[in-house]
């Protein structure tokens, strides 16, 4: 099948485009197709020029979500035009909360499937093909859809490419609608929370630091907090201190949190075990500490130190501010 | 309130996958048991049925062979009854194909409140509870941290990147349920003698009257066509702390010029 024209999902954050949005639409404007970029919000159209820079002519806005969940209203003006002849061949979608529940909706909604999880995407003389990591990272699946009805939609993971400037001049703003949605648009945003983070996000850090149940003790983490601030990077966390209520979801790395490939990572009482792996062992560089000279974490490791982290730690935090 | 809960079983995650070599599906053929990521789900549905006066809960689940230990650990920790689809066309379904089975299924149970968890843990996919929400017709809040029940709506916190969102939202609703956000109860020994007698209501792809050919690898427009090792990551140099290994870690950072 061929595609001629491509849709990108872009989430907007301070009126800037994600960096997972920039990263999709680098990938898609090297297909030979019409790139545009399909978002939703007030302010939107701030991002018109930054989306425009990274390859997409048009930036098409729904502008009726008002405050609902994005999932409904996005998925349904994206239906609208798709059945007015309108919509794309291809859907590029990142891994995020509205991103999933989005895909999900609109594969429904047209009785399309859809491909998740995706860590890779090829173009081949029989269409797209994607890559999924399975097993913890040690093997890819590639998979390709068996219909030829439009849209395909793929949901990507963050850092899957690399974002590059094109020089685009700013994308033409559209709008979109979705109209009259009924019961199943009922979901309502009452009110926004954010959870304080000082410091570069955890998935743009170039320094990510982070912490697992080997520290032994919430207190500890502050350790963690402290490397990252004077490395100018991001604080991270293993499940395990995370479902222990240590720090918040968003400091999550791994399958099911964040992926994260900063120049380097370090990991500090992390075991290693293949769903953190995932998401961080496409970082550039690798330092592990932990006691246990057989961890997992060490087989990834550029710099392994087996040691006791509440040891090591606090003397690299003291030799840093000694040089600061 | 009537909650259903869709429980996954799937192979222990603990045994390494594996794929049949020659469908690439998940090998599903060993002993299955409840997926962890839905013991949250079912530990907040019973929270919430408890909460708001009873009511009843129902387990709906998907599985190869009749499969029902991973039922019975969340009828154990207390859900009343379960009903099952099991039947050789569903091998090889999509998430679509999942999704409407499990809709056709819960439509049985008429329930107020629908509880997933976000994705499985050996699929990871992670669209079939909203996909459902859509053909049942019903509004999903997603990534939910934390639900109450007000009325004849919810209230949700739900997860985002930048901390959370209060969701209002009103019954019937599907909702997924982060990983971790409560703690799942231990079934205790009167509940896994109780399980044993609990009611498992088995459906076959007819009695939902959904064709065959909609579901199983018939139904499923994407395949699995090759499966390939990943480049390894060569590991380095490992030094063992004898009291000066941050000095170590200083010139690695330094050969970086990060510091
Ligand atoms: C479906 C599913 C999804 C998952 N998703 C994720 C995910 O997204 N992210 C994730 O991280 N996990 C995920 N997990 C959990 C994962 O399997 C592990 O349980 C988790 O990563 C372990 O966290 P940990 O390394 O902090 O703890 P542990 O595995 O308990 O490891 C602690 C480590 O600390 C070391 N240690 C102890 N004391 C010290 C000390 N004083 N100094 C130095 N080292 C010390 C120990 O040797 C050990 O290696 C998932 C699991 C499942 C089933």
């Amino acid at each position: 099948m061929s595609i001629s024209k491509i849709w990108v999902l872009a989430e907007t954050a301070d009126s800037k485009p994600t960096s997972i949005t920039l990263e999709l639409l680098t990938f898609a404007r090297g297909l030979n197709a019409t790139v545009e970029a399909i978002g939703w919000g007030e302010g939107a159209e701030s991002a018109a020029a930054e989306i425009g820079n990274f390859g997409a002519t048009a930036f098409n806005v729904v502008t009726d979500v008002n405050d609902s969940l994005p999932g409904v209203p996005v998925a349904g003006a994206i239906a609208n035009a798709v059945s007015s002849g309108n919509g794309p061949d291809l859907l590029l979608i990142g891994a995020t909360y509205d991103g999933r529940d989005i895909a999900a909706r609109l594969s429904a909604k047209l009785n399309l499937p859809v491909l998740t999880n995706v860590t890779g995407l090829e173009q081949s003389g029989e269409g797209i093909i994607a890559h999924h990591s399975i097993f913890g990272g040690t093997q890819i699946a590639k998979t390709k859809f068996t219909t030829d009805s439009t849209p395909q939609i793929f949901v990507v993971r963050a850092k899957t490419f690399t974002a590059e400037a094109a020089g685009g001049a700013a994308a033409t703003v559209n709008t979109l609608t979705a109209g009259d949605l009924g019961a199943v648009n009922a979901a309502k945003i009452v009110s926004r929370h954010v959870e304080e983070r000082s410091g570069p996000k955890l998935d743009e850090a170039d320094v990510v630091v982070s912490g697992g149940r080997g520290l032994s003790d919430k207190a500890n983490y502050s350790l963690i907090e402290e490397l990252a601030k004077l490395l100018k990077g991001a604080p991270g966390a293993s499940r395990a201190i995370v479902d222990a209520g240590w720090v918040p979801y968003s400091y999550q790395v791994g399958q099911t949190g964040k992926t994260v490939k900063p120049t380097v990572y370090l990991a500090c009482g992390i075991s290693g075990a293949t769903q953190h792996l995932v998401g961080m062992k496409n970082a550039k560089n690798i330092i592990a500490i932990n006691k246990d000279p057989e961890a997992p974490i060490f087989s990834v490791a550029d710099l392994g130190i087996v040691g006791d982290a509440q040891k090591v730690l606090p003397k690299l935090i003291e030799e840093l501010k000694a040089r600061a | 309130m009537n909650v259903v809960i869709c429980v996954k079983q799937i192979p222990d995650p603990a045994a390494p996958g594996e794929l049949d070599p020659n469908t690439n599906n998940l090998k599903r053929d060993s002993k299955l048991i409840m997926d962890d990521s839905d013991s949250y789900g079912v530990e907040m549905g019973l929270q919430l049925a408890e909460s708001s006066g009873g009511g009843e809960v129902t387990l709906v689940s998907m599985a190869p062979n009749s499969e029902t230990s991973g039922l019975r650990t969340a009828l154990a920790m207390g859900a009343g009854k379960a009903l099952l689809i099991s039947d050789e066309a569903l091998a090889g379904s999509d998430a679509l194909s999942t999704a409407k089975v499990l809709a056709a299924t819960i439509k049985k149970a008429q329930p107020d409140l629908i509880i997933a968890a976000t994705e499985s843990s050996d699929g990871y996919t992670g669209t079939t509870p909203v996909q459902l929400a859509e053909i049942l017709g019903l509004p999903a809040v997603t990534f939910a941290k934390k639900i109450s029940v007000e009325g004849s709506s919810i209230k949700v916190e739900r997860q985002t990147e930048a901390g959370y969102d209060e969701v209002s939202c009103p019954l019937p609703a599907v909702v997924t349920v982060t990983a971790g956000v409560v703690e799942p109860r231990y079934p205790n020994f009167k509940g896994i003698m109780a399980a044993k007698s609990k009611p498992v209501e088995e459906f076959k792809v007819s009695d939902l009257g959904l064709s065959a050919d909609e579901v199983g690898n018939t139904g499923a427009r994407q395949v699995v066509f090759e499966v390939i090792a990943a480049e390894a990551r060569q590991a380095g140099e490992k030094i063992v702390d004898e009291g000066e290994a941050h000095k170590d870690i200083i010139s690695f950072l330094e050969k970086l010029k990060l510091i």
